[in-house]
């Protein structure tokens, strides 16, 4: 399998766009798309629906300039790349999402990178299906469905004490920076409230990987996880 | 006389700071000293700064002004990190308004509510906080003593010994035998003899592959055993052997003059000999008098409270608290509780319940990092452990990788959380 992708990739280099075949020399955009829902959807969202979440949503990437959507509060260094002129192109995305923090040091992007050149341009060619083509969208609905199961509205609803947040925030502080820099550890300042409810409670019910992660929010109850999302959701802006 | 006149140049000092809000007098703010600057205490002041918001003034006592931890120190030891990178100074926590002395607590009267310092100062306190960390139990490895520690590092508080201890290390003959005497229960940092272990093997299997490892262990068992001993299979084949109390390691004594380890009676000549001895609390809370007989301060566990004075809150591996290890990451975590009991009391702000939490990542080869953990809840008579994990045996290199780098982040992490 690994062959034959290797060799069409290489065909499509050489070739350039084959007359008659729909070749996409960025990779195959199915697969693109798996592997979004696997590691980019529990930040980001794209399609139809699509809103910023932890991360801005992707609508229309190709173009963008760097840190370019309203209302999502970049990382200094990439509103600076923005503000120098940068628009994301194959080229930048593919640097980007090989490694996130050698393309874009001080990046908030929590991405160890994707090492897998074939899988970057398969995921490339996915997002550019949502940024050239606007009248596919609706075909690929699918791709826009969160991949976390919804939490019951009553959970969601929950309004959380800050104040209380903040001491429990003590025991996260511990390894989450609260400069928001995130070296090994992601960052978890300035989520959206439902999104860190949302990956708490997966933590909480062991959907979520990660042994800290379960024990910590293991024993959190629905109002210190709402406490700490309304917490987080505003500290240091 | 002495007292009186501190507390009126104190209380100038913070009026002219504060140009808008004269002083009133009589009405100074509760005053916390904190002593000791490590996991613990260094948390506690800034905690205590920042969360009180200027309602209390915080003393941090602590003699060194630059601070090694000793959580990382055997990464140093294995080449992963240089000595520089495991200093911290209280710069960032004296420019939040802690006054920062760099003294030796030497008494406390605990009736008199005062701290005196190396210098013969005396400092009074509305609470105070001691978070020394360990001191060593005289005489519990015979033969040896802080007299031949140059000879026969600890290198269990970080700093000089450490430098020693790795140059020793790197200084073996071909072919020599490093040993070491790892301490009874309870110390410091449960997997850190083992990690060193680890650590000292790399070392070793880089310059002197022939070389070999002994530990001497009066334990019957030790903290992630079954990883450290499959990743000494892995790494360091043959290299290791460790000697449990069925086979002599509970009745060692050392003989530096000769650099020899008696096991039974035994004559074993090595090389280097690392010996961490038992450890009790640093000396100061014993001073004060509220340790027990085996040398731990007791403390409440809804709140880090001494049990002999209610004016005394006792942090980390000085504390006698129930399940949690004495780490790093305990001290920290405890901090927090105790700041927040200690505004509640002394500034009626919110006391929330108590909660603890515990994890401590080991480095067993490049890229194959371990981790154990725990949280914990105040019960009755202890601090108890609720829920816990540990890394398991045949993890795949990317998961242990994964695991190392979230150890720096911790690090990361946890000294900002300390130091700011």
């Amino acid at each position: 399998m690994t062959g034959r992708r290797l060799f069409l990739a290489g065909l499509a280099f050489t070739l350039g766009l084959a007359p008659g075949v729909k070749a996409d020399p960025l990779g195959d955009a199915e697969h693109g798309a798996t592997l979004f829902k696997r590691q980019c959807a529990a930040c980001h969202q794209i399609g139809p629906d699509a809103v910023n979440r932890i991360g801005p949503h992707l609508n229309g990437v190709f173009g963008r300039r760097l840190g370019g959507l309203d209302g999502f509060r970049y990382s200094n260094p990439m509103q600076q790349m923005g503000a120098d002129g940068t628009d994301w192109t194959i080229e930048r995305l593919d640097a980007y999402i090989e490694n996130p923090r050698g393309f874009l040091p001080g990046t908030r992007m929590s991405f160890r990178g994707m090492t897998d050149g074939n899988d970057r341009s398969a995921l490339i060619a996915f997002l550019r299906d949502w940024s050239d083509q606007p009248q596919d969208i609706p075909e690929s609905a699918p791709t826009a469905t969160r991949t976390e199961p919804q939490l019951p509205p009553e959970i969601l609803a929950i309004e959380g004490d800050a104040e209380y947040g903040e001491y429990l925030s003590s025991e996260c502080s511990t390894c989450h920076k609260r400069d928001g820099s995130d070296d090994g550890i992601p960052s978890i300042l300035n989520w959206p409230e439902e999104d860190f409810v949302t990956a708490m409670h997966e933590y909480k019910s062991r959907l979520r990987e990660h042994p800290v992660m379960q024990m910590m929010a293991g024993r959190l109850s629905n109002e210190e996880i709402a406490a700490l999302a309304a917490f987080y959701a505003t500290y240091g802006e | 006389m002495t007292l009186n006149r501190r507390l009126f140049l104190g209380t100038l000092a913070s009026a002219s700071a504060a140009l808008s809000a004269p002083m009133v007098w009589g009405q100074a703010k509760p005053h916390v000293v904190v002593i000791g600057g490590g996991a613990g205490g260094a948390t506690a002041a800034r905690y205590l700064m920042k969360d009180s918001e200027g309602a209390l003034d915080v003393t941090l006592i602590e003699p060194n002004a630059t601070y090694y931890t000793c959580f990382f120190s055997n990464l140093y030891l294995g080449g992963f990190r240089d000595f520089d990178s495991l200093g911290h100074t209280y710069g960032k926590l004296a420019d939040m308004g802690i006054k920062v002395v760099q003294d030796m607590a030497t008494g406390v009267d605990r009736a008199a509510r005062t701290v005196t310092l190396g210098n013969g100062d005396v400092l009074n306190y509305d609470r105070l906080v001691i978070a020394p960390g360990i001191d060593f139990v005289d005489d519990s490895v015979p033969g040896w003593s802080l007299d031949v520690a140059e000879v026969m590092p600890h290198a269990y508080k970080a700093g000089p010994q450490t430098q020693l201890l790795k140059s020793q290390v790197e200084a073996m003959p071909q072919g020599g035998t490093f040993a070491m005497v790892a301490p009874p229960n309870p110390y410091r940092c449960p997997p850190g003899p083992y990690e060193r272990i680890s650590m000292v093997a790399h070392l070793l299997k880089t310059n002197n592959p022939t070389g070999k490892i002994l530990i001497f262990d009066p334990k019957e068992n030790f903290s992630k055993r079954a990883l450290f001993e499959e990743g000494w299979q892995k790494h360091y084949s043959g290299m290791v052997t460790w000697i449990g109390p069925d086979l002599g390691g509970a009745n060692v004594e050392v003989r530096a003059d000769t650099m020899e380890v008696i096991v039974d009676g035994e004559a074993e000549k090595v090389d280097v000999c690392n010996v961490i001895p038992a450890q009790k609390a640093g000396m100061i809370a014993a001073t004060a008098g509220i340790t027990d007989d085996a040398g731990w301060a007791p403390v409440d566990p809804a709140s880090m409270r001494s049990k002999s004075d209610e004016n005394i809150y006792v942090l980390g591996d000085a504390s006698a608290q129930g399940d949690m290890p004495k780490s790093g990451f305990s001290a920290n975590s405890q901090a927090k509780v105790a700041a927040m009991a200690i505004r509640g009391e002394l500034t009626d702000s919110r006391v929330f319940p108590a909660r603890y939490s515990n994890t401590c990542w080991s480095l067993i080869a490049p890229d194959d990092g371990v981790k154990v953990g725990a949280s914990y809840e105040p019960t009755e008579e202890k601090i108890a452990s609720v829920e816990s994990f540990i890394s398991e045996t045949g993890e795949d290199a990317a998961l242990r990788k994964s695991t190392y780098e979230e150890s720096l982040g911790w690090y990361s992490g946890i000294t900002a959380d300390m130091f700011g």
